[in-house]
């Protein structure tokens, strides 16, 4: 009798302890904010595009944080989705094709000078404000604030924006990496040849 | 003269089979004139300099063809007498293979100066000790001199030391890598040349003392500059340091650790721990600079390897084709033929031997199959540790491998990858011949792109935030503007039925219809003169360009036919202004978007903007970023925009006192709200039907759109006419 | 035409991956050759076999995963795993026991990790733990006895082929005994060390085979070294750690092994120089090259001392393995320009 007098009492006492200690560390150690929401936001590739169906990446951020989907950013691509996936601690899936697919090279919007009727739609358009212009004036695309979101085509009545690649120059040319030995035997006999990457 | 010097060791390093003796038999040869001069504008690390003659220009021997750009930038010189051929895009020696711009001279053959003059003779000193280190940099920043070592890093930034103090000048005489023999031949023949420039040197950084490191490989090399030193009759605190022959002894950092035993912090530069280095061929061409005031076009090249039966040490012209160099070398082309710009350790291979010889081509290597065999495929890394006991930098070469073959490249980054200096001695001695500093070159490129990524990324969203402010405080001025304008309707509400009999509809009318009607006028002559602005630019650019001369005239008519419309359209609304004037105006002037509050605000805004592009501009002119040119026409925009907003506000005060103390007095109407969509409404049909006669003018296939979208305008105007005659009835 | 364009460096030296390993197979050799002298022939029939089957073995799981055969053993390192293999069995141990161990060895603990250079733990002492936790009996009892412990002649090439191959009892019993650790470990319980050392297996300083054996694999090793193929710090560190815990814990010799019967009996130098040293498993930074060895050496110690098995190189080496990731990760060396060691495993600034 004694002896399970002594186990409840052993484990009320550690069960107010534990207690006690789990209420001063929520206490002491209390995040201010919702940290996830900004750490999944800093992983998101901020182009802004709205193409997860969210209006820009932030609110995308709010939503993965509540348990949306993290395949529906198709700027971001794969490394993003794995990068998310690691975050959070849940398995990557493929990009949902319904949000549309991965660009294979990035691209900035450029417009045909010449036929720009100075609407300002695109203006309007453009998330991050990379696009110069006033009305019936014509309009030009900060090439380094563009992030490639395609936001700003649709709208245009001339259909005067290309989106274009990015140009690859000496400033962002690097080698890529070597062919292993095993896949260039593999292929042919010869070695690798020096390449470049954009 | 040697002092004794403590020697350092750096860690890690290898003896590969130096290849040396085989271009140091003859004496340095001047290379015969090639029949074409290619000089890249992008010879050295920074921003590319900015060609300041056009194709067709005659140019003489040493005058300068480009200017600098920005601040990391270098001039370039015409390296001998001619004509400029071409300026145009041209395959220039990197290892990317990659098409820049180029300045293509075909010489004349007469090789004719231009004056030139030692800086003592241009500044009229008597002693050459007495000119200022500033005027001394301003000289080597003007004859183009950058790192001849090979990385090519503008001189005159180096020797800008900032608030460093620097107490050892260090000249640079090891030439570690095999075959290369530019530097020990140099040292050799103009060993007095480096000597003054070191003492240059000396002058400019006021350092305590000067060591050239020489490895013990080049006694010839160092007897020479002992005997320039005894020639010296002054005191001086040069020394000679033979230092023993080891790769990569003659990495900057490496020679640094060797001499004085410091390391240059991570990150760092050589000036934050007291020290300018400079590479031997530097000081002999800031000699020349300063003394005779020769500019920086040409330079010693080797030219070696056993594809080539006549190896040695060539004077060559900047720009001389590669091929031409080998020609003269007697080259033989091999079955996998392959030509290398540097040497055999760091130095590119070329894609193809029609490139030039730039400011930093220290050594051309044609090798043989059998002397140079290249890469058998790669076998797996068994983590032998070889590469780490032979890494300069003391790194994990086989961790960073492991790295950067899984692209993980957060791990690559935390084991120092950025602290590599490629210099090839893990792949040298890699048992499985993996090509370690392709994979680091890649790692880092990768890494690189990331992090600009990244920061791109973080730039879009304070931009898309700064948006969403923006929007979200425009929502609520306009919140307010409609509660207020609310409060007001109905104060004048209970005003009217305090007294009914006031108020008068028709001079309200008049005033509501004449304030549009100015404004369309004050729109197009807006229009017309930003067409005009633009019609004249287009028309200086005819002028300046040859091929668009037949268009001048037609510009030029165009001009006067704009200049016309703007003289019709500023007495159109001087006219309507009287009018305005005349009629007592009712309408708030809130609405309009050409009261001279707003149309002030607009200036100042404007004002503001011309402002931060000034800033900018600045800023990105003092990092030498290649956005200057963008800033800069932007800049001339936005300057034009100012005028234009403080002509309109200008034209808009001298006209609306009278309307505005007019107004102050009337009360508003009861179908005020009707009213103001009436005016709005019109002003849409306006823009409509402009938006619709340009796209007519320009022929585009939107015009159909348009017409639709303004007669369905049109309609809802007349629709709210009628409501408002209705009204006014009632 | 364009040019060949490689990165640079365009020089290579003249280390090669295949040499190197042939070489480390060819410092074993005065082993083998001690150990044939001593214990008869069975060792070099065990190494052949053993290098055989590695070789076939190897060949077959390339031509399965479709990998260029010719250039993958060409780089030789099957081979070393089976001599090392040969070496370290019985001499006697029965030919299925070397077999087994060997394929073993190359399939699952080299291949099926990807090949050379990928498997995270030594091949040769995954296949020596196989066997010896499947079939202690044969692994403990095949080892040959000396011609100076018997007094009688060490088996004859006929024999030792009909043990290994026939499995003849007889020949087993005659030319066997346990190992000089094995028989000090479980008889000094009943006698004393002096009276032990006066037995046939130990037979007084160099007159066993095993001493000699020792000997020869340290010349080997030091031979490694001369050639800069292994560095110092994993055999002096594990050979240190070792000494130091014998003298610590074992000065009383009437309960625990001599130090000089820990150093020179049994695999001791064998996994010192060529077993501890594989780089592919091993650390590779220098400092955690110290920890790693001095790591080997204390198990090696704490598992003959303490645990079931006479001799614990395999177990040793292989616990060691696991701890290597780690251990490079916090024994990064200070690169150059740096104030101080990046440690840890954490990445980020």
């Amino acid at each position: 009798m004694s002896s399970i007098l002594i186990a409840v009492i052993v484990l009320a006492a550690l069960a107010l302890l534990f207690g006690a200690l789990l209420g001063f560390a929520a206490v002491r150690f209390k995040v201010d904010g919702n940290p996830i929401v900004d750490q999944i936001n800093d992983l998101l590739p901020q182009t802004q595009c709205g193409q997860c169906g969210y209006p820009g990446c932030k609110p995308y951020a709010e939503a993965i944080a509540d348990g949306d989907k993290i395949n529906k950013c198709p700027p971001g691509g794969e490394s993003t989705i794995d990068a998310l996936a690691d975050l959070l601690g849940v398995e990557p899936e493929p990009l949902d094709a319904e949000h549309g697919a991965e660009k294979a090279v990035p691209t900035v919007a450029y417009i045909r000078e010449d036929e720009c009727i100075g609407c300002t739609k695109c203006i309007q358009a453009c998330p991050v404000d990379a696009i110069l212009g006033a009305a019936k004036q014509m309009h030009t695309v900060i090439t380094d604030e563009c992030t490639g979101c395609d936001l700003c085509v649709e709208p245009c009545p001339v259909d005067c924006i290309d989106m274009i690649p990015v140009a690859t120059d000496r400033s962002n040319w690097y080698w890529e990496a070597p062919t292993a030995g095993v896949e260039l035997i593999a292929t042919d006999r010869r070695p690798a040849t020096a390449g470049g990457h954009a | 003269m040697t002092h004794l010097i403590q020697l350092h060791e750096f860690d890690g390093g290898i003896h590969p089979p130096e290849n040396k003796h085989q271009s140091t038999g003859r004496a340095i040869r001047t290379a015969p004139l090639p029949d074409e001069l290619v000089l890249p504008l992008h010879q050295h690390i920074g921003a590319p300099s900015r060609p300041v003659v056009s194709a067709g220009d005659s140019v003489l021997k040493g005058q300068v063809i480009a200017e600098p750009h920005g601040f990391v930038s270098a001039p370039l010189h015409a390296p001998t007498s001619g004509v400029v051929a071409a300026i145009e895009d041209r395959q220039v020696p990197h290892a990317s293979g990659m098409s820049e711009l180029c300045i293509v001279i075909t010489p004349d053959g007469k090789d004719e100066w231009q004056p030139h003059q030692s800086l003592c003779a241009e500044l009229g000193v008597d002693d050459c000790d007495d000119i200022s280190a500033a005027d001394l940099v301003r000289r080597i920043r003007e004859c183009g001199i950058a790192g001849m070592g090979g990385a090519g890093f503008p001189t005159s930034v180096k020797l800008s030391v900032g608030d460093n103090r620097i107490d050892t000048l260090i000249l640079n005489g090891a030439e570690c890598e095999p075959y290369i023999t530019a530097d020990d031949m140099l040292m050799r023949e103009r060993a007095r040349d480096i000597v003054r420039g070191a003492q240059i040197l000396l002058q400019i950084t006021a350092a305590e003392r000067c060591l050239i490191g020489v490895e013990d490989n080049k006694p010839e090399a160092i007897a020479a500059l002992e005997d320039a030193l005894l020639a010296l009759h002054e005191e001086h605190h040069i020394d000679v340091v033979t230092i023993p022959t080891k790769y990569p002894s003659g990495g900057e950092k490496q020679l640094i650790q060797i001499l004085t035993g410091r390391e240059v912090p991570s990150g760092g530069i050589p000036a934050h721990i007291g020290i300018v280095c400079q590479n031997v061929g530097t000081a002999a061409a800031i000699a020349d600079a300063v003394d005779i005031g020769r500019p920086l076009i040409s330079r010693i090249t080797t030219v070696t390897g056993d594809a080539v039966s006549d190896k040695g040490n060539w004077d060559v012209l900047l720009g001389t084709p590669v091929s031409h160099l080998l020609a003269v070398s007697g080259y033989q082309p091999q079955k996998r033929e392959r030509v290398i710009m540097g040497g055999p350790m760091m130095g590119f291979a070329l894609p193809t031997t029609a490139l030039p010889v730039v400011k930093t081509t220290n050594c051309l290597l044609a090798p043989t199959e059998k002397e140079l065999p290249t890469n058998k495929p790669s076998m797996a890394c068994i983590r032998c540790g070889l590469c780490a006991q032979a890494c300069p930098a003391e790194l994990l070469p086989q961790q960073l491998y492991w790295f950067s073959k899984a692209e993980e490249f957060d791990k690559a980054e935390q084991h120092n990858i950025f602290d590599c200096i490629e210099c090839g001695a893990c792949s040298y001695v890699c048992p499985s011949e993996i090509p370690l500093v392709q994979y680091y070159r890649f790692a880092k490129g990768a890494i690189r792109e990331e992090q600009a990524a990244q920061e791109k990324a973080e730039q879009a969203r304070e931009r898309f935030e700064a948006r969403i402010a923006r929007q979200e405080r425009e929502q609520a001025e306009k919140e307010a503007k409609r509660k207020a304008r609310a409060a007001a309707a109905e104060a004048a509400q209970k005003a009217k039925k305090a007294a009914p009999a006031a108020a008068t509809d028709a001079p309200a009318k008049t005033a509501a219809t004449s304030s549009p009607e100015l404004e369309k006028l004050q729109k197009q002559l807006d229009g017309a003169q930003a067409a005009l602005t633009k019609t004249k630019e287009k028309l200086e650019a005819a002028k300046a360009d040859p091929a668009m001369a037949e268009k001048v005239p037609v510009f030029e008519a165009a001009l006067t036919k704009t200049q016309d419309k703007i003289k019709t359209l500023a007495k159109d609304i001087a006219a309507a202004k009287k009018a305005a004037k005349a009629a007592p105006a009712a309408a708030d002037d809130k609405g309009d978007p050409n009261s001279p509050e707003r149309l002030k605000k607009k200036w100042e805004m404007a004002q503001g903007r011309l402002d931060t592009a000034i800033k900018r501009l600045e800023q990105a002119e003092a990092e030498g970023s290649d956005k200057v040119e963008a800033l800069r026409d932007g800049l001339e925009k936005q300057k034009v925009r100012v005028e234009e907003a403080r002509q309109a506000w200008e034209a808009a005060t001298i006209g609306q006192p009278a309307a505005n103390a007019a107004a102050q007095g009337t009360p508003e109407p009861a179908n005020d709200d009707l009213k103001r969509k009436i005016l709005a409404q019109k002003d849409r049909v306006d823009k409509a039907r402009e938006r619709l006669s340009m796209a007519q003018a320009e022929g585009l296939d939107t015009v159909e759109a348009l017409t639709t979208a303004l007669s369905k305008q049109q309609d809802k105007l007349k629709q709210l006419e009628q409501q408002a005659d209705a009204a006014g009835e009632v | 035409m364009a040019l060949l364009t490689l990165s640079s460096p365009h020089a290579h030296g003249p280390n090669a991956t295949s040499r190197i390993m042939l070489t480390v197979a060819l410092a074993t050799l005065p082993g083998l050759a001690v150990m044939t002298w001593f214990f008869g022939p069975g060792t070099l029939i065990n190494v052949i076999l053993a290098g055989l089957t590695a070789v076939v073995c190897e060949a077959l799981v390339l031509k399965a995963r479709k990998y260029p055969v010719g250039f993958f053993l060409k780089d030789n390192t099957a081979l070393v795993t089976g001599v090392l293999l040969g070496l370290a069995l019985p001499p006697l141990a029965p030919w299925w026991i070397t077999v087994i161990a060997t394929a073993f060895a190359i399939i699952f603990a080299k291949q099926i990790y990807g090949g050379m250079g990928n498997n995270p733990f030594n091949p040769a002492m995954i296949g020596y733990a196989l066997v010896l936790v499947s079939f202690p009996v044969q692994m403990t009892t095949n080892w040959a006895v000396s011609f100076q412990m018997s007094g009688s002649e060490v088996a004859g090439l006929t024999d030792t082929l009909r043990a290994i191959f026939a499995g003849s009892a007889d020949v087993a019993d005659v030319y066997t005994g346990a190992t000089p650790l094995d028989d000090y470990k479980h008889l000094i319980s009943k006698e004393t060390s002096d009276e032990l050392l006066t037995r046939a297996t130990f037979n007084g300083w160099l007159n066993g085979g095993w001493e000699w054996m020792n000997l020869a694999f340290l010349a080997g090793g030091v031979f490694l070294m001369l050639k800069r193929i292994i560095t110092w710090h994993i055999p002096v560190s594990m050979l240190a750690a070792l000494t130091l815990c014998s003298l610590v814990f074992g000065w009383d010799h009437d309960l625990y092994t001599p130090t000089w019967l820990h150093l020179f009996s049994g695999a001791t130098m064998l996994g010192a120089f060529f077993i501890a040293t594989d780089p592919v498993s091993a650390s590779t930074t220098p400092k955690g090259k110290l920890i790693y060895g001095a790591g080997i050496g204390i198990l090696l110690f704490v598992i003959r001392t303490w645990g079931a098995y006479p001799d614990a190189v395999a177990f040793a080496v292989l616990l060691m393995n696991f701890a290597a990731p780690f251990i490079d990760a916090y024994t990064q060396p200070r690169t150059y320009g740096h104030s101080k060691a990046r440690r840890g495993l954490k990445t980020g600034k």
